[in-house]
C-alpha cells in the first residue's frame, strides 16, 4: 500500500527523485505548468510515468524523427498502438513489436507473458484480429543454472500465455551472449489481420461522450512499472516484483472477442479504442484526449478495482493487465455494457469527454487533479544526449583482419552445427502452438514463417532479425545488416518485403558512448530502409538496459512483414528432390568479423564488419524474381555459419544428402558475408535460370539421396552423414538445458 | 447434416473447426454458445480445442458445468455423434460420457507437432481410414497423457473403443499410446490430435478429412 504525502513534503524532501523525475522536471511542473502550485501526490506521480522514456520517448525522439516511415502502401504509420499496411483486396496487415525485458529478469515466466499480453491488445485496439505472434530472445551463455532457468521460464510464459488465447507462435530467433546475463531480452511482435473500413483510433472526441472502462479490475500491480523500465538495473531491484504484472490470457482472450465484435459489428457507436498498457489508466486516457484536442473527466470510485482502499494515485499507475479504455457515443453505453456482459466482462461508464483541455479526477466527491491534458502527452522535455565514440570502435578499426586457420574442416562443421546460436531451437518452438487459427504454411524451422490470407490466393512471410555481434563491432553497419538480412529471409520466403517494425534495445542513452550506438544504429536502419523500399510502421524503444553499469549490446530487433502474391510462390529452405542443382547467389569473401567462428575458434568478436547494401538489394531482387518465376525449388538465406551451416539445413528436413565442390577454402565456407542466398533448382530449369542470375549465380553441386554431406573446398574436405549432423544440430539445446548447476 | 460447435470462453478452435466443416466438408454448421439450452435442428455436436475459462482448475472441468451440458449428455444418450477435440476430449471426459483421465504430459511440457497415429478404422469416426492406416495429425496440448485403470484399458481394447493411437514415439506418456477413444456404444469420440487441422494440402495434411467424412456417412442416413 501506499501512503499519501503532501505537496510540500514532496517539494521539501525531493520526493520525485525517486519515482524519475529530476529537479529540473519537477521545476518545470511547478512553474510553468502549473504556474507556481505545487504538484499533489497524485498528480506527481502521473507526470513521472508519463515524462518516462519509455511513455515519451524524452532521450530518443529527436533520433526517431530519423527513420522513414511513409510509403505508398502505409495506411497508418507511427503513433497508434501500432501500424498499418494495405495489402489488397481491402485488407491490412497491422503490427508492432514491444520489449518487456526488465519484467522478464525478475519475474521471468510473467514477465514474458505479459509482455505477449501487452503486444496483442495494441493489435485488437487497431482493429485487427491477432494472427501471429513472433518472439526475439537473447539470453546469457546457457553455462549456468540461473540463465537456464530464466530461459526455461521465459520461454514457458510465452507458451502459457500464447497457447491459452489461441493466436499461433509462429516464428521469432533466440540469441545468446554474456552481455545479456543479467539483463535478457524478451521483444514480442503480433501481427493482425484487418478489413480497411475497421481500422480504430486512440481518441477521445465528442463533448459529452462517455469514457468506458472494459476488462480487468485495477490492481496494486504494476505500478510504476514503465519508470522501472526506464532506469538501469542495478542489484537490489531484482526484488522489485511490485513493478511486475501478472498476466491471465483467457480474461485477453474474451476482451478480445468482445471488443472485435464491438468494432465489427457497432462500428457507429464506437468513438476511439486504446490498450491501458505502459502507465495504464494515466497514459491511455490523457493520449485518447490530447489527440483529439478535448479534455476529461474521471470519477475513481467508478473505477473496477480488485483490492480494497485503493488510492488515486494506485488506481492512476497500476499496470494491471487486460484491461482497455473505450470512447462511446453518448446514450449507446448500454449497448456496449450488454455486449461485454455475454463475455462476463466489467464495462463501466468512468468519465465523459470535456472540452476543457483538462485532465480533471475526483474521488470520494473531491477534485484530486487538475491538469492540461497536453502537459502530460505533450510537454515531456526532449532531450538530445550528448554522444562519444566508444574506445573499442577505434580499436577494432585498426584490428588486423582475421583468417581462422582451420585443421579438421569435418570437425570445424560439426562443432558448428553445435554452436547454441545455430542449434535447432525444436526443443523451444514445439512447446508453442504454432498453428491454431490454421492459417500457418510455413511453421517455425524455417527462414521466415508464412501465413495463408483466407480468401486471397496471398500470403503473409514474417521475421524478427538482429545479430548483435554485428552491432557491437559496428551499430551502423550492423544496423543496415539486421534490416538487409530481415529482408533476405522475407525474400527467401517468396514475399516482397512491405515495412518493418523495430524495437530498440540499448543502454543508458545518458552515457554518451551508449547514446552515440542508438544514433548511429538509428542511421544504419534508416539508410536500409530506404534503399528496402520497407518504411518503419510501428516500433518500441527500450533503454537503460544495463546491470551494475555494463550495457547489452546494442539490439535493434526487426520485425518485417513481406508479401507473397501467389500462394504458388511461398518457397521454404529445405530441398525437395535428389538431383536438382544448388546454387549460391552472391559473392563470398573473407567475413569472419563478428562471425560464430571467430566467436567459438577466439571467444571473442573484433574486426571491421562489411556490407555492401546495393548488392544486398541487387540480389533480393533476382532471386524474388526468380521465385516468382517458379524457377526456385528451396531457398535459404545465408547468416551465421556462412553456405557451410545453411547446406545442412537444408539437407536435414528431407533427409538428403549433397555433393558440392566449393572453389574457396574452409574457412570461407563458414564467412558470413551478407546478401547471400542458397538455392536449389531442378536440373530442367538451368538454363533459364542462369540466363536470369548471369555471373550472380554459381552452381556448386546437387542434392542427393545417399543421406552424406560432402562438401570439398580448395584445401580440405567435409563428409559426414546427413543423420550424425542432424543429432548434433538438435541434440545442442537440449544438452545445454539438461545440465545441471 | 447440421453440426454445433460448441463456444465455450476460453474455446480457440472454434472457428478452425467451423471452417472445416462449412468450407472444406461442405456440411452445414453453426456455434452454438455455452449459455444456450438446446440443440434442437443439429445432428452433430462437436466440441473444439483451446482453454475453456482458462483451463485454470482441472482441464474441462468448469466447462463440464455448462448449461448446454446436460443438453449434450441426452444428444449423446439418444446415439447422436459428439466429438471432442483436444480441450474437447477433456471436457467429455469431465463430463462422464468417455472413461480415463486426462492429467499432464510425461514430459511437464506442451506439445506442438505433426504426429504419426495409427488408426483403428472399426468405429464410427474412422471408418473412412483403411485397416491400420498410419496418418499423420497435429497435435498441441500440455495434458494430454491418457490414464484409466487396467480394467477399463482392457475394456477400451476388447470392445474396439480404441480409435486412434500414437505411432513411433508417445508424446505425452498416454497408457497404451492412446490418442482418441469411443464411448461404448460408439458415437462420442475424444481425441487429442486436431483433425480440423489437417483438411487442407496447403497446410501440410488433409488426412484429417477422413474423420470428418467418417462421421457424414455413418451418422447421416439422407446425407450420400
Amino acid at each position: 500500500m501506499t501512503i499519501e504525502v503532501s505537496p510540500e513534503e514532496i517539494y521539501k524532501r525531493k520526493i520525485y527523485r525517486e519515482w524519475g523525475l529530476t529537479d529540473e522536471e519537477y521545476l518545470k511542473i511547478k512553474e510553468e505548468i502549473l504556474g507556481g502550485r505545487l504538484p499533489n501526490f497524485t498528480e506527481t506521480g502521473m507526470y513521472a510515468v508519463m515524462w518516462s522514456e519509455h511513455c515519451c520517448y524524452k532521450n530518443s525522439k529527436p533520433l526517431l524523427k530519423k527513420l522513414p516511415t511513409e510509403g505508398e502502401h502505409i495506411l497508418m504509420g507511427p503513433g497508434e498502438g501500432a501500424g498499418v499496411v494495405d495489402i489488397g483486396d481491402d485488407l491490412a496487415v497491422v503490427f508492432k513489436i514491444e520489449s518487456h525485458n526488465h519484467p522478464s529478469y525478475v519475474e521471468p515466466y510473467e514477465g514474458a507473458a505479459t509482455g505477449s499480453g501487452g503486444i496483442i491488445r495494441d493489435i485488437f485496439s487497431i482493429g485487427a484480429r491477432p494472427i501471429a505472434i513472433l518472439d526475439s530472445l537473447r539470453f546469457g551463455q546457457v553455462d549456468n543454472g540461473k540463465t537456464r532457468h530464466i530461459m526455461d521460464q521465459v520461454t514457458a510464459g510465452i507458451a502459457g500465455y500464447g497457447n491459452c488465447i489461441g493466436i499461433p507462435t509462429v516464428g521469432g530467433e533466440i540469441a545468446f551472449d554474456e552481455s545479456y546475463a543479467g539483463n535478457p531480452l524478451v521483444n514480442v511482435l503480433c501481427v493482425g489481420l484487418i478489413k480497411h473500413e475497421h481500422v480504430q483510433k486512440g481518441q477521445a472526441k465528442g463533448v459529452g461522450n462517455s469514457i468506458i472502462y472494459v476488462g480487468a479490475k485495477t490492481g496494486r500491480d504494476g505500478i510504476h512499472g514503465a519508470s522501472f523500465a526506464s532506469k538501469e538495473f542495478g542489484s537490489g531491484n531484482e526484488t522489485q516484483r511490485s513493478a511486475v504484472q501478472v498476466g491471465d490470457p483467457f480474461m485477453e482472450k474474451l476482451l478480445l472477442e468482445a471488443c472485435l465484435e464491438l468494432i465489427h459489428n457497432h462500428n457507429e457507436i464506437l468513438v476511439g479504442i486504446q490498450d491501458m498498457g505502459a502507465a495504464g489508466l494515466v497514459s491511455s486516457t490523457s493520449e485518447m484526449a490530447s489527440k483529439a484536442g478535448s479534455g476529461v473527466c474521471l470519477n475513481l470510485d467508478k473505477v473496477p478495482q480488485r483490492e480494497t482502499s485503493m488510492i488515486p494515485y494506485e488506481m492512476m499507475l497500476s499496470e494491471s493487465q487486460e484491461r482497455m479504455v473505450l470512447c462511446v457515443k453518448k446514450d449507446h453505453e448500454k449497448e456496449v455494457i450488454a455486449l461485454f456482459k455475454k463475455y462476463d466482462l466489467d464495462a463501466i461508464n468512468i468519465g465523459k469527454v470535456t472540452n476543457d483541455g483538462l485532465y480533471t479526477l475526483y474521488h470520494k466527491g473531491k477534485k484530486v487533479a487538475e491538469l492540461p491534458v497536453d502537459s502530460l502527452v505533450e510537454d515531456a522535455p526532449v532531450y538530445y544526449r550528448k554522444s562519444r565514440v566508444p574506445r573499442r570502435i577505434k580499436e577494432f578499426a585498426t584490428c588486423k583482419e582475421f583468417i581462422p586457420e582451420i585443421e579438421d574442416a569435418t570437425e570445424t562443421f560439426k562443432e558448428l552445427l553445435a554452436q547454441p546460436t545455430i542449434a535447432s531451437k525444436r526443443s523451444i518452438y514445439e512447446t508453442y502452438d504454432s498453428r491454431v487459427m490454421t492459417n500457418t504454411v510455413v511453421a517455425p524451422g524455417s527462414d521466415a514463417a508464412v501465413l495463408r490470407v483466407r480468401g486471397t490466393q496471398k500470403a503473409l512471410a514474417m521475421t524478427t532479425d538482429c545479430n548483435q555481434r554485428y552491432l557491437y563491432l559496428n551499430p551502423e553497419i550492423g544496423a543496415q545488416i539486421a534490416v538487409g538480412e530481415a529482408a533476405r529471409n522475407i525474400v527467401a520466403s517468396g514475399a516482397r518485403p512491405l515495412a518493418i517494425t523495430n524495437c530498440l534495445n540499448f543502454g543508458n542513452p545518458e552515457k554518451p558512448e551508449q547514446f552515440w550506438e542508438l544514433s548511429t544504429a538509428v542511421d544504419g536502419i534508416s539508410e536500409s530502409c530506404r534503399v528496402l523500399n520497407t518504411p518503419v510502421i510501428s516500433g518500441n524503444v527500450s533503454l537503460y538496459n544495463e546491470t551494475n553499469g555494463s550495457p547489452v549490446f546494442p539490439t535493434p530487433v526487426i520485425g518485417m512483414v513481406g508479401l507473397i502474391e501467389e500462394l504458388d510462390h511461398i518457397t521454404t529452405q529445405s530441398f525437395k528432390a535428389a538431383g536438382d542443382l544448388i546454387y549460391l547467389i552472391g559473392e563470398t569473401r573473407n567475413d569472419f568479423a563478428g562471425s560464430e567462428l571467430q566467436k567459438m575458434i577466439t571467444g571473442d568478436i573484433f574486426g571491421i564488419v562489411k556490407f555492401d547494401l546495393l548488392e544486398e538489394k541487387e540480389n533480393q531482387d533476382l532471386v524474388l524474381t526468380a521465385i516468382q518465376k517458379g524457377l526456385v525449388k528451396s531457398a535459404h538465406d545465408l547468416s551465421e555459419g556462412g553456405f557451410g551451416v545453411a547446406l545442412a539445413e537444408s539437407a536435414f528436413e528431407g533427409k538428403f544428402g549433397l555433393s558440392v565442390e566449393f572453389n574457396r577454402t574452409t574457412a570461407q565456407l563458414f564467412s558470413e558475408t551478407q546478401g547471400r542466398f542458397l538455392l536449389s533448382i531442378s536440373t530442367h530449369k538451368e538454363k533459364e535460370f542462369e540466363e536470369l542470375f548471369g555471373e550472380k549465380a554459381v552452381k556448386l553441386g546437387r542434392v542427393t539421396d545417399d543421406g552424406v554431406l560432402f562438401i570439398k573446398t580448395s584445401d580440405d574436405l567435409v563428409e559426414l552423414q546427413t543423420h550424425q549432423a542432424y543429432d548434433i544440430y538438435e541434440g545442442a539445446i537440449p544438452n545445454l538445458m539438461k545440465q545441471n548447476q | 447434416m447440421h453440426f454445433a460447435v460448441i463456444q465455450f470462453p476460453g474455446s480457440n478452435c472454434d472457428f478452425d473447426l467451423l471452417w472445416a466443416i462449412r468450407n472444406v466438408m461442405g456440411a452445414e454448421a453453426k456455434f452454438v454458445w455455452h449459455n444456450e439450452k438446446s440443440l434442437e435442428g443439429f445432428d452433430g455436436v462437436l466440441i473444439p480445442g483451446g482453454f475453456s475459462y482458462g483451463d485454470y482448475l482441472r482441464c474441462g472441468s468448469i466447462a463440464s458445468f455448462a448449461n448446454i451440458m446436460p443438453e449434450i449428455k441426452g444428444f449423446a444418450s439418444e446415439g447422436k455423434p459428439v466429438l471432442g477435440i483436444c480441450n474437447g476430449f477433456q471436457i467429455l471426459i469431465e463430463a462422464g460420457l468417455l472413461p480415463g483421465a486426462l492429467i499432464r504430459n510425461n514430459t511437464l511440457k506442451f506439445v506442438s507437432k505433426w504426429q504419426p497415429l495409427q488408426v483403428n478404422n472399426l468405429t464410427k469416426f474412422s471408418s473412412e481410414f483403411a485397416e491400420n492406416e498410419i496418418i499423420n495429425l497435429p497435435i498441441a496440448h500440455g495434458e494430454g497423457q491418457y490414464i484409466a485403470d487396467e480394467k477399463t484399458l482392457s475394456n477400451l481394447q476388447e470392445n474396439n473403443q480404441i480409435a486412434f493411437t500414437y505411432e513411433d514415439e508417445n508424446p505425452n506418456g498416454s497408457l497404451r499410446n492412446i490418442a482418441g477413444i469411443t464411448n461404448s456404444s460408439g458415437n462420442v469420440l475424444g481425441m487429442m490430435p486436431h483433425p480440423e487441422r489437417a483438411v487442407e494440402e496447403l497446410l501440410g495434411g488433409t488426412d484429417g478429412k477422413k474423420v470428418f467424412a467418417s462421421i457424414l456417412k455413418n451418422f447421416c442416413e439422407d446425407c450420400f
